[in-house]
């Protein structure tokens, strides 16, 4: 029994995990009805980025001139954003057109010449974590203006294929900058494995505390998004523009600026699934592989459910823990010889299948009724 | 155009006390009507009414919770939407639901489809059987395309047709498969004046050439009261009004329903 | 001005149901085939054939499957590299098992086990449509995966896990020399892109863009959604299970799982999206462009990283490689969707009026 829960409770934090990248799927399904394949790209290059800035040991001055600037410009220009609220278009020729890209590189120079300076040792937490956030910044505006805009109104499965190209973009980009090696990510997690329940069972059941780091932070980040999305005008203007791409921009929503946050806000969620995988694994490339577990965690839960995601996260870690343990077991049972183990490799989405032909909705997704 | 008064004996399909609902909203409340062989029967009725609802109902896309539907003599309260095809049932949509990637030509083609029998293999070879039944098919499509005036447009993708020109498609497609029964959803919504005429022609003119008998919704009434032999009124899912088209004119709910006189 | 349809009149309905309704488009079809088998032996290296002809024929035929179901059918399927491993495997199977089959029966045979469980997979594109279907797709390719990795009666028993392919005799011809080789795959090629020509334009394929434009459409007008999915899933399957054998008997010789990994299956998706979607020429193209593409680019990446003082490595240039795909498939999702096959037609649609566009 102990074992078990032991099993288990292993399988419900690794679960977590997943349903920290499922999580960015689902908003960026929510808001632009796009299945969003890159998001494990994502993870992989937002800790690419993170791991480098603090430990350089592949990315060299440059690379950290290169990134100041991207940082700094993309700070001048987000508070140049708020501060003009950024609906007045200003006319053509005012010299207050030019302010963005004014304020873009006169930021970038100094941030630059800033990092210049500081030389190519690694960053420190305070710095490294806005300074990945950054660049993610820069992913979905480079995503939202080279790849979303031009497609807007297209099929969603076009869409699908054109985040599957943006994968292959941001793989290949990211180990061309940051290198492609594993690193080990340690920004103060412990990791010591500690017993709980000592006094219910003899022994106690083992957990590691980076997982329960994990849960932790997991929690936190969806209580965040919950006030963020719920709260916000954005919330709003965020399922309209799920519904109807045209319609929202007739009245008014900002399409692409919506788009632009959304993944934004994908690419910092990105981050956090990094950073806690990261600690646990080191960044490597084989995340990417991990992160298309949040695919069947996605069909479990449905695409626009953010209590699916988490659910249906859950549901996955913990079943394809078990069955790995226990299929070898079953099946000498059951036929005599046991197969082979390593079934983890395929569980989640075998599972998802037979899941989708009982409830193709998912377990919170809307039912659809279709019309002629 | 003169108000034909026609007479038809035989029943065709007959609806029978049909209540739909999605959730909590009821689309159509214990309806009744029947449509006979060889005439065109009109279905009219405000936005919403559940025009639309009912021939999805007739033709097996949606599935009542109650009520029967006896087509042929058969009465069954459920079927697939292609057994419905392959009884002979066929239509139009209201918004166009032509396959956008394929050609004027395999449309009306595709409407053949229940027509076709070869198997894959003689289909792969393209020989004997499936060379001819190909053949022999398009014959008959070519026909179709005569009849509708639509030879010019027959290799171009039916995405770039305009709108007119695209529910003649769809009536073509719909006509290929040689239907006894032919539901038209709004077959002249949005047209000008002179495509209207063109489909009036057309609708009459299959009515009579085939003998097909047609079930249409339309909004524009002086369509309706002209080609059509007897209209239904529906207004919030019951039906208010059913006969003739003088009587229909004449009938206080219907009046009402449409002057919007309040409930 | 020589590429003139003027003159030609159609007065049969088989003239004009023709694949190449234009006489030049037969000739020029008909001189790159011939061109093919009777000059192509004599002219190209040995490492031309087997490194690029050879693989670019296989790959294109796995091609011309996937796009049957994603660009005829729109079915969309993340695990054609798990199909052409079903076809390797389960012709493997048959050849060694089974010996007295002719080798050219066990490629056949391993297509049809591999159709049948492409019926199996597609029994949830009748509920699911979309990225729901594609991630039901990657359920197979991690499946089968495994299962060749890890149940050993699929490679014999081999300790390593790797698998010979036995001797390539089809009806007494030992198919040995890369150019044996190359005539082999291209005559099987050749025949099957036929076939599969012949079936997208007859009315089974009309039933899959039926179902492919808009599937509640094609119900109301009688297409059986049944039918016409699981027939487009098991002859894509088919197609791509042939290829697998080929790719693991002639192009491989011997294999391992890994050879048809997810990897694969991304490849094959973009060689369809790149050749055009719902076109069986634009196989051929996106399957050349794909395989040719990065052997160009080992080729040719260090001495340009060299002109601006970047030594790549091989890791490196591949990664470069990968941004390229990448940025190559969304340049090609939104400034053509249709792939190269337009490209071409649009160019023929040029040639037609020249040199007078007026």
């Amino acid at each position: 029994m102990g074992f078990f829960l032991e099993v288990l409770i292993g399988g419900l934090l690794t679960g977590v995990l997943y349903s920290l990248v499922a999580l960015g799927f689902v908003l960026i399904f929510k808001a632009s009805g796009v299945f969003n394949f890159a998001q494990g790209a994502m993870v992989l290059m937002a800790g690419l980025a993170l791991v480098q800035l603090i430990e350089p040991t592949y990315i060299g001055l440059w690379h950290f001139v290169g990134i100041g600037a991207l940082v700094a410009a993309v700070a001048g220009l987000l508070i140049l954003r708020v501060v003009r609220g950024g609906t007045l278009a200003a006319a053509k020729g005012d010299w207050r057109a030019k302010l963005p890209a004014l304020v873009g590189v006169g930021a970038g120079l100094v941030g630059g010449l800033l990092a210049l300076a500081g030389g190519a040792k690694g960053w420190p937490l305070w710095l490294a974590i806005p300074a990945a956030i950054a660049v993610m910044v820069a992913v979905a505006w480079v995503v939202e203006r080279w790849v979303l805009r031009p497609l807007v109104n297209q099929e969603g499965i076009i869409l699908f294929m054109a985040t599957l190209g943006i994968t292959f973009f941001i793989d290949g980009f990211s180990q061309t900058l940051f290198g492609s090696n594993v690193y080990p990510l340690n920004i103060g997690l412990s990791k010591d494995p500690v017993f709980l329940l000592e006094n219910v069972f003899e022994g106690g059941i083992l957990v590691n505390q980076l997982d329960i780091s994990g849960a932790i932070i997991a929690g936190v980040l969806v209580a965040g998004l919950a006030v963020f999305f719920q709260k916000t005008r954005i919330g709003r203007a965020l399922r309209a523009v799920a519904d109807d791409h045209a319609a929202a921009q007739s009245v008014g929503i900002p399409l692409n600026w919506i788009w632009f946050i959304v993944w934004s806000v994908a690419g910092i969620v990105a981050l956090v699934a990094a950073i806690v995988w990261g600690s646990k694994l080191g960044i490597q490339f084989s995340l990417t592989f991990l992160a298309l577990k949040a695919l069947p965690v996605l069909i479990l839960g449905g695409f626009t459910s953010v209590p699916g995601a988490i659910v249906g996260g859950l549901l996955i870690g913990a079943g394809e823990k078990v069955a790995e343990v226990y299929f070898p077991v079953v099946t000498k049972f059951a036929f005599g010889t046991a197969m082979p183990g390593g079934i983890e490799y395929w569980f989640a989405y075998v599972l998802a299948l037979v899941f989708l032909l009982f409830r193709p909705q998912g377990l919170f997704g809307e039912r659809i009724i279709e019309r002629v | 155009m003169t108000v034909r008064v026609r007479s038809f004996p035989d029943v065709l399909l007959s609806v029978e006390n049909i209540s739909l609902s999605f959730g909590g909203v009821k689309a159509l409340t214990d309806i009744s009507f029947d449509i006979r062989k060889g005439e065109i029967r009109a279905i009219i009725g405000p936005n919403g009414a559940g025009k639309s609802s009912m021939l999805n109902c007739i033709n097996g896309f949606y599935h009542p919770q109650q009520g029967a539907i006896t087509y042929k003599g058969v009465r069954r309260s459920q079927m697939r939407p292609h057994e419905a095809a392959e009884q002979g049932i066929a239509r139009t949509f209201q918004n166009i639901a032509l396959f956008k990637g394929m050609s004027t030509l395999d449309n009306i083609m595709t409407g053949r489809n229940l027509r076709m029998k070869t198997g894959l293999l003689w289909q792969a070879l393209h020989l004997g059987p499936a060379r001819r039944e190909e053949i022999e098919h398009r014959r008959e499509v070519e026909r179709i395309i005569d009849f509708l005036e639509i030879q010019h447009i027959r290799k171009t993708p039916v995405g770039r047709l305009p709108y007119g020109l695209q529910k003649r498609v769809e009536l073509g497609r719909a006509l290929a498969a040689q239907p006894e029964l032919l539901l038209l959803d709004e077959p002249m919504a949005g047209m000008n004046i002179e495509e209207k005429q063109d489909m009036c022609r057309f609708v009459l003119d299959v009515n009579d050439e085939f003998g097909t008998t047609i079930c249409l919704i339309e909004h524009d009434m002086g369509v309706v009261m002209d080609i059509s032999d007897r209209v239904v009124v529906l207004d919030y899912g019951k039906k208010i009004g059913d006969g003739q088209p003088d009587e229909i004119k004449k009938n206080e709910a219907v009046i009402s329903a449409y002057l919007g006189v309040s409930h | 001005m020589f590429y003139r349809e003027a003159g030609q009149f159609k007065v049969t309905y088989s003239a004009d149901m023709a694949i190449f309704p234009i006489a030049q488009d037969r000739i020029a079809v008909l001189a790159i085939v011939a061109g093919a088998f009777l000059l192509m032996p004599f002219v190209a290296t040995e490492y031309f054939l087997n490194s690029i002809m050879v693989p670019t024929l296989i790959l294109a035929l796995a091609a011309i499957g996937l796009n049957i179901l994603v660009g005829y059918c729109g079915q969309v399927s993340l695990g054609s590299g798990a199909f052409m491993a079903i076809g390797a495997y389960a012709a493997y199977s048959f050849a060694i098992r089974v010996p007295e089959l002719p080798l050219l029966v066990s490629i056949l045979l391993g297509g049809v086990v591999s159709a049948m469980v492409g019926i199996a997979f597609g029994i949830p594109s009748l509920r699911i449509k979309g990225f729901y279907l594609a991630v039901a797709t990657l359920a197979a390719q991690f499946f089968f995966d495994w299962l060749f990795a890890r149940v050993g009666w699929f490679t014999n028993y081999t300790p390593s896990g790797s698998v010979n392919a036995p001797r390539l005799d089809v009806f007494g011809w030992t198919v040995n020399t890369p150019v044996e080789k190359y005539l082999f795959v291209l005559a099987v090629v050749c025949v099957l892109a036929l076939l599969a020509k012949n079936l997208v334009r007859g009315h089974v394929g009309r039933q899959w863009m039926a179902i492919r434009d808009m599937d509640i459409a094609a119900e109301i007008i009688g297409i059986r959604p049944m039918y016409a999915k699981l027939s487009a899933f098991a002859v894509s399957s088919f197609f791509v299970g042939v290829a697998g054998a080929l790719w693991a008997f002639v192009h491989l010789g011997s294999w391992e799982p890994l050879a048809f990994s997810i990897d694969r299956s991304f490849q094959l998706l973009f060689a369809v999206i790149i050749g055009g979607l719902g076109s069986i020429l634009g196989c051929f193209l996106g399957a050349a462009f794909m395989w040719i593409l990065p052997i160009f680019l080992d080729i040719a990446l260090p001495p340009l990283g060299e002109l601006v003082g970047w030594k790549m490595d091989k890791a490196t240039v591949s990664h470069f490689s990968f941004m390229i795909f990448g940025g190559l498939i969304v340049f090609f999702l939104i400034v053509e969707p249709h792939g190269l096959a337009r490209l071409w037609s649009l160019l023929k649609e040029k040639l037609r009026l020249w040199p007078f566009p007026y």
